[in-house]
């Protein structure tokens, strides 16, 4: 996890005809996080796309110099499979990982098929895939969403961890988000 | 090498087994079906029927292709599968490929198969079985390859299974004129055509659908 860079100049983003924000500019170190904040609709989930590489900028540049996970509100899991076999195809990509599964209180559930389970099991089981990816910078959109207040410190200690561990977290959240040394970004403040 | 093979398993477990959208069967019972209809529709003929029931097992074929259609690219969009992958450095192009390869697997063999009990039923000599298999050999990767295409450029769309239905009918021309017009001349020239249109639709399937991919995300 050493090296771990993000740098945005001059982000922009355009969606439709309508300017969403302008000027986003920050540098990340491995060891950071950054919460991006701002009411519906002001572009976080945007920025976020944007940092993955998934959505080209309007304007300005976004240098990423290590690998990048992803969560979002689609937990990317076989919605048929059992969790334990949709879970088994990331570590095919990803790699072996030790399971995480006890910890994210997903022991239960492997047998389960993921359509069964329920918004919150869900974002546990992406969080799963997530920490199996293993890449230096995580980008998590909405994190909180659906989890219960166990949930909820959960994944602040897995966001505490990541960055000592000399990584990068990006959380787009309107919830307040518990994390030492987190810097904060509202999107409200370069809205175009 | 080894994500290629992950992919293509999972790709091949989706698409034989279908979980709920219905899976590789679906496309084989259509195709026996229009094969039984015929035969009513036309009247027990048996010079009829043996002259132009290979031109109708191509046409089931071709439609029994279409029915997958929904199921090659927009689930996978949906669950947000392709954005997972491109962050893994996974590009959309080989994504598409093995989904070609998948969606080849999972439907022509079944279907060539099937065009046994179909000759049968539509009363075609053996020659003319032997004609009809070989150009659905040489035909069916380029329908497969035109059908992830479509559904690649119509997945996200409202009604997308439809539209994509409608384009792939005349795409897929050139592949009926030349697999079922060798029927009529005998000759290896038109099923040489045949294999030709496949290649070429083989060859755009990966860039057509990965771009298709890459323009839709937002």
């Amino acid at each position: 996890m050493q090296g771990a860079r993000l740098t945005a100049s001059n982000i922009a983003c355009q969606r439709g005809d309508r300017l969403l924000f302008q000027n986003v500019d920050f540098a990340l170190e491995g060891g950071a996080a950054l919460q991006l904040t701002g009411a519906n609709g002001t572009g976080k989930s945007s920025l976020i796309r944007i940092l993955a590489g998934l959505l080209p900028a309007f304007a300005g540049t976004v240098n990423r110099q290590c690998a990048a996970a992803l969560l979002d509100e689609r937990p990317a899991l076989d919605p048929h499979l059992p969790l334990g076999r949709a879970l088994a195809f990331w570590q095919k990509l990803d790699g072996p990982e030790d399971n995480q599964a006890m910890r994210l209180g997903l022991g239960d559930l492997l047998d389960v098929p993921v359509r069964y389970l329920s918004t919150g099991q869900k974002k546990r089981a992406a969080l799963a895939r997530l920490i199996g990816q293993r890449a230096p910078l995580w980008l998590l959109d909405e994190p909180l969403n659906g989890l219960d207040s166990r949930g909820v410190a959960l994944v602040e200690a897995l966001a505490a961890e990541h960055c000592r561990g000399g990584g990068i977290c990006v959380i787009a959240s309107h919830q307040p988000f518990t994390l030492a040394g987190i810097a904060r970004l509202d999107l409200r403040d370069f809205a175009a | 090498m080894s994500i290629l093979v992950a992919l293509l398993a999972r790709d091949l477990k989706q698409l034989l087994l279908g979980g709920r959208r219905g899976g590789a069967l679906l496309p084989v019972l259509f195709f026996v079906a229009v094969a039984m209809l015929f035969p009513f529709a036309v009247g027990p003929d048996a010079p009829v029927l043996a002259r132009t029931g290979g031109g109708v097992l191509w046409i089931a074929a071709l439609l029994a292709a279409i029915l997958p259609l929904d199921r090659l690219i927009e689930p996978d969009l949906e669950l947000g599968l392709f954005d997972q992958w491109a962050l893994r450095g996974i590009s959309e192009e080989a994504v598409v490929a093995v989904r070609v390869l998948a969606h080849w697997l999972s439907f022509a063999p079944p279907l060539m198969l099937a065009a046994l009990p179909g000759a049968a039923l539509v009363g075609i000599d053996g020659a003319t079985l032997r004609t009809v298999e070989l150009g659905l050999l040489l035909g069916t990767p380029g329908l497969a390859a035109l059908g992830v295409t479509v559904a690649a450029l119509t997945a996200g769309l409202r009604g997308g299974a439809a539209l994509g239905g409608l384009l792939v009918i005349p795409l897929a021309v050139p592949l009926l004129v030349f697999g079922a017009g060798s029927l009529a001349t005998g000759g290896q020239s038109g099923l040489a055509l045949c294999g030709a249109v496949s290649l070429v639709l083989l060859a755009i399937a990966p860039f057509a659908g990965g771009a298709a991919i890459r323009a839709g995300r937002g």
